[in-house]
């Protein structure tokens, strides 16, 4: 029965006292054991779950529950800063670094009741779509090919998030979007993951990575549960000044699945001849989904996607470059001895940031270098303000625009190519809608040849986040998608 | 000295200030900001730059940036952006200093000094707000340096001028008022001892009619004694390297106080590329016009207005009228004491005998040991003839050392001022009738002899007669 637990499930089970918090917490807790070889976990809080779970039970009992899904626990990408729980950004430089307060989020789940299973994997500071980056090791993805037993990779930067929820070690997750990092491992793992709004969700106490584009969002098995958890963490917050004061909808009390006279576009862009034709099948099979559920297919354009890699692997690195730049062993972290404040400084840096991260400070203070700025930086930042008229204008046709998720499914951990930017095609089909800032919504669509999952994306307006769970819960419904890996790391 | 120095030479002077905001909290943190709490006392999440905290700007300190330009006559920009410098020091926790570059929130304005050729007109260039860094300390241990993040993240205001000045004294007088302005607003504290304003200065020397010469900029000088000396020695330096066929490398160069010389510090070729871009954590700084609006209405009097009301109001002169508006101490000091006294009289005694009390005492006049009141009441008893003038200073020195008040020091010390006719009288009767010989001479032409007769009448009084009436009784008896 495991296999259909999702928040909706468990609040009933726990209010219908079928089972406690505690029994819950411990059964996940036990698969986390037993799944140790996925590496989806880089820290497990086991003792303070299961005294949050009985805390959680206590509250049942006398009737002063914080949230229909208090006792639930989740999983927490370990980007969110957690009080008294170890926060490293999957990196060495944060290895030892164990924050004293708590993000806007964790704090909003901790607040409806939900319980921290602990931390979850990632690439190490959310830089990467394999997952390889992190110093803790490859997260392995739970599906493997009906063809091959290698390893695949979860995708990323969330790929622990997404391997966990598809593994069943945990219920649903969080996870940080900035590229793709959220979109894309669910994609790979057969999951939901939603990008919300840019500014609908808080950034406070989020490891920053690319400021402007990051936002986190949740991991789930259904879109009912994006919507559930989306509730729980979003809304406005006086401490992050891009934290929009628009208004938070009920988004899963106002659930349904109504698309009549709804118009989806198609963007011609997004097509290609390389796309697995599975993939496009997929794609096709979708749209046609939602024309006979009442929906109309327009086709549209939206001209700048293809320039909308090149200006995001400007624009992240840049901010990242700089957000970065507080690790450098002064006050916190990774802190390896030199011969002066500079030899420090380079000592402890060098060893503390792996590769991809090192290519990204380097290529961000590049472009922001005095001489290369206006070619580089600004020019990027012309082509976000393109791609977001793209948009603009294509949602003044549609209501949502319906795309691949990735331009594959899962690749083997031991295929992923050794060219960084053919790694960074990944992300192709999710960047521009974080340069655009817009909520966007992975959900998986169907199997391909090999039974590997493959998801398919979503895209409205800013804070239409309704309408978005809206169309992903018709497909949903309509398709009722109930592939799961087989868990072969159970011996 | 200088102006023969440099004679056949032209100097170039711009000044940047950086001016700390009066604020009870940090620029993008709620931190308290008081000067010399305990070291890391005053530290925020936010200002220890910990992973994943957001700066949140204060509204009080947009508003004390956008007074501070109304009072330097100056435009507000409705749209202003924030940015990162980007370098690496131990007394930087983020690795960037949050300031504006392209659009700081106030754009071109000018102030108004007086110099020996009457008032010029300084150009302001803009106003921008940033952080403050922390405070490295490398003397507390022999091998290590240690940091104190209390002033890290605190607003300060750079406020950059033109060109515009062309000696040391214009220099002066500029950081003067501006650092006057800013404390009639109450944007600043200008303490510059505690570093809460301190210049950056630029130097360059050319000959008349030529280019500009290259121009050196000297750091953080934080006293107006070392703003004029500083250019002085720049001025000089230049002139000479110039003089001697060398030329001048732009330069960032550090002013020792003890010896009086500048430095170098770094040239331009090791200037930081500081990197600046928006910071994407912060949304452009937009302001409406109505929040514009009640700033400018809420603005006090300043000294260029006051100056002048001063001057049609009570007749002062514009020398006195600009020692007094200075500062706002001053001049609120002033105006409660000359309110329905003689204008001319209390500016005497404010800016001459005060004032070199204070200067002997080395005293602000914040900290004057003579409270307006008590001057108004000294001034009050000179002015009904009670004591004279110089009984008065007598006075004045002994309320400075015992706290008294005039009255009753005038009382202690039966200072109080003969004034009575009939006793002044008898005095001058006693004299005439004492010295028939001198009267006689007097009388046949010897008007010298009227000083002696007002001396002996003031000695027989021990000094408390008043003089003028003295001087006329004598006069009348001696004219009979």
């Amino acid at each position: 029965m495991k296999d259909s637990y999702t928040l909706k499930s468990l609040a009933v089970l726990l209010e219908n006292n079928k089972i406690s918090s505690k029994e819950l917490t411990s059964e996940y807790l036990k698969n986390i054991e037993n799944g140790k070889e996925l590496n989806c976990y880089n820290t497990i809080s086991q003792e303070k779950a299961l005294i949050d779970a009985e805390k959680s039970d206590e509250r049942r009992k006398s009737q002063n529950l914080r949230s229909k899904y208090d006792g639930i626990p989740i999983g927490i990408k370990d980007l969110f800063c957690t009080k008294g729980v170890t926060t490293t950004a999957s990196s060495k430089i944060l290895s030892n670094f164990v924050p004293n307060y708590e993000s806007t989020v964790t704090q909003n789940c901790d607040d409806a009741g939900l319980i921290s299973l602990g931390k979850l994997n990632c690439d190490e500071f959310a830089m990467g779509s394999t997952n390889k980056t992190s110093f803790f090791g490859s997260v392995k993805n739970p599906w493997k090919s009906v063809n091959s037993d290698n390893e695949l990779v979860p995708g990323g930067s969330s790929g622990g998030s997404a391997a966990a929820v598809s593994g069943d070690l945990c219920v649903a997750s969080l996870g940080t979007d900035t590229g793709g990092s959220i979109r894309q491992p669910a994609s790979f793992t057969g999951t939901v993951g939603l990008k919300p709004s840019y500014g609908r969700v808080s950034r406070w106490g989020i490891v920053a990575f690319a400021s402007s584009l990051d936002q986190a969002g949740p991991i789930t098995k259904t879109v009912e549960d994006a919507a559930i958890l989306l509730d729980i963490i979003s809304g406005h917050d006086e401490k992050d000044s891009t934290s929009s004061v628009n208004p938070k909808e009920n988004y899963y009390e106002n659930l349904n699945s109504d698309i009549k006279g709804m118009k989806i576009g198609i963007p011609k862009e997004f097509r290609s001849d390389k796309l697995p034709a599975s993939t496009q099948k997929s794609w096709d099979e979708c749209a046609n989904l939602l024309k006979n559920n009442g929906a109309e297919i327009v086709d549209i354009s939206l001209p700048h996607t293809m320039s909308a890699l090149p200006a995001y692997y400007i624009i992240a690195p840049a901010e990242a470059s700089s957000n970065l730049a507080r690790y450098d062993g002064v006050r916190y972290g990774l802190r390896v001895k030199g011969n002066d404040l500079i030899d420090m400084y380079e000592k402890t840096r060098s060893e503390g940031f792996g590769d991809e991260v090192k290519r990204r400070i380097l290529i961000g203070t590049y472009v922001l270098s005095s001489g290369y700025y206006d070619a580089y930086y600004i020019k990027a930042q012309k082509i976000r303000s393109l791609i977001k008229s793209d948009y603009v204008e294509a949602f003044k046709k549609v209501d949502a625009i319906l795309t691949p998720s990735t331009p594959s499914t899962a690749f083997e951990i031991a295929n992923e190519p050794s060219d960084p930017v053919q790694n960074y095609l990944n992300d192709i089909f999710t960047v521009p809608v974080n340069l655009a800032g817009l909520p966007g919504i992975s959900i998986p669509f169907a199997n391909d040849e090999n039974n590997l999952p493959i998801g398919l994306q979503l895209i409205t307006n800013s804070f239409e986040e309704q309408k978005l769970l809206n169309v992903a819960r018709n497909i949903e419904e309509t398709i009722n998608y109930s592939e799961t890996p087989t868990k072969w790391w159970l011996k | 000295m200088v102006a023969q120095m440099i004679e056949g030479w032209n100097l170039v002077i711009g000044i940047e200030i950086h001016a700390q905001v009066n604020s009870k909290s940090k620029l993008f943190s709620s931190s308290p900001t008081d000067f010399g709490s305990k070291p890391n006392s005053q530290v925020s999440l936010i200002d220890a730059a910990m992973p994943g905290m957001l700066p949140v700007i204060n509204k009080f300190c947009i508003e004390q940036a956008i007074k501070s330009g109304i009072g330097l006559n100056a435009k507000i920009n409705k749209k202003s952006i924030f940015d990162r410098k980007n370098y690496f020091y131990q007394d930087l926790p983020q690795g960037y200093q949050i300031s504006q570059y392209k659009d700081p929130i106030v754009g071109e304005g000018f102030v108004e000094i007086e110099t020996e050729n009457g008032q010029k007109k300084i150009g302001v260039e803009r106003l921008h707000l940033e952080q403050d860094a922390g405070k490295s300390l490398h003397d507390q241990d022999p091998n290590l340096t240690f940091v104190d993040l209390n002033r890290s993240g605190i607003a300060l205001m750079e406020i950059v001028s033109k060109p515009d000045m062309n000696s040391p004294e214009e220099a002066v007088e500029y950081v003067r008022k501006v650092r006057s302005i800013l404390r009639y607003l109450g944007t600043c504290d200008g303490n510059m001892e505690q570093g809460s304003l301190r210049a950056d200065v630029n130097v360059s020397v050319n000959k008349p009619g030529n280019e500009l010469g290259t121009r050196c900029e000297i750091k953080n000088l934080n006293s107006f004694k070392f703003i004029h000396a500083a250019i002085v020695y720049e001025a000089k330096r230049q002139i000479k390297l110039i003089e001697q066929g060398d030329s001048v490398n732009q330069e960032t160069r550090l002013f020792n106080t003890q010896s009086g010389e500048t430095r170098s510090m770094r040239s331009k070729e090791d200037a930081h590329d500081y990197r600046y871009f928006p910071d994407p954590d912060l949304l452009p700084l937009t302001l409406d016009d109505d929040w514009i609006k009640g700033l400018q209405d809420s603005i006090p009097e300043l000294p260029d207005q006051i100056k002048e009301r001063l001057i049609n109001e009570y007749s002062l002169s514009s020398y006195d009228a600009n020692i007094i508006v200075s500062d706002k101490a001053i001049s609120r000091y002033f105006e409660d004491v000359v309110k329905n006294r003689n204008p001319k009289l209390v500016t005497t005694w404010v800016t001459g005998e005060l004032f070199s009390i204070l200067n002997k005492k080395n005293l602000i006049i914040e900290n004057s040991p003579i409270t307006s009141k008590q001057l108004g009441e000294l001034v009050d008893n000179i002015e009904n003839g009670k004591i004279s003038n110089r009984q008065a200073k007598e006075v004045l020195e002994e309320m400075c050392e015992s706290g008294k008040g005039a009255l009753e020091i005038i009382d202690e010390k039966g200072l109080s001022q003969i004034s009575d006719k009939n006793e002044i009288e008898s005095l001058v009767d006693n004299v005439l009738n004492s010295n028939p010989e001198n009267v006689k001479k007097y009388k046949n032409g010897k008007d010298k002899l009227f000083g002696f007769f007002v001396g002996e009448a003031m000695k027989l009084s021990k000094g408390k007669a008043n003089p003028k009436i003295v001087n006329d009784l004598i006069k009348k008896k001696l004219s009979q």
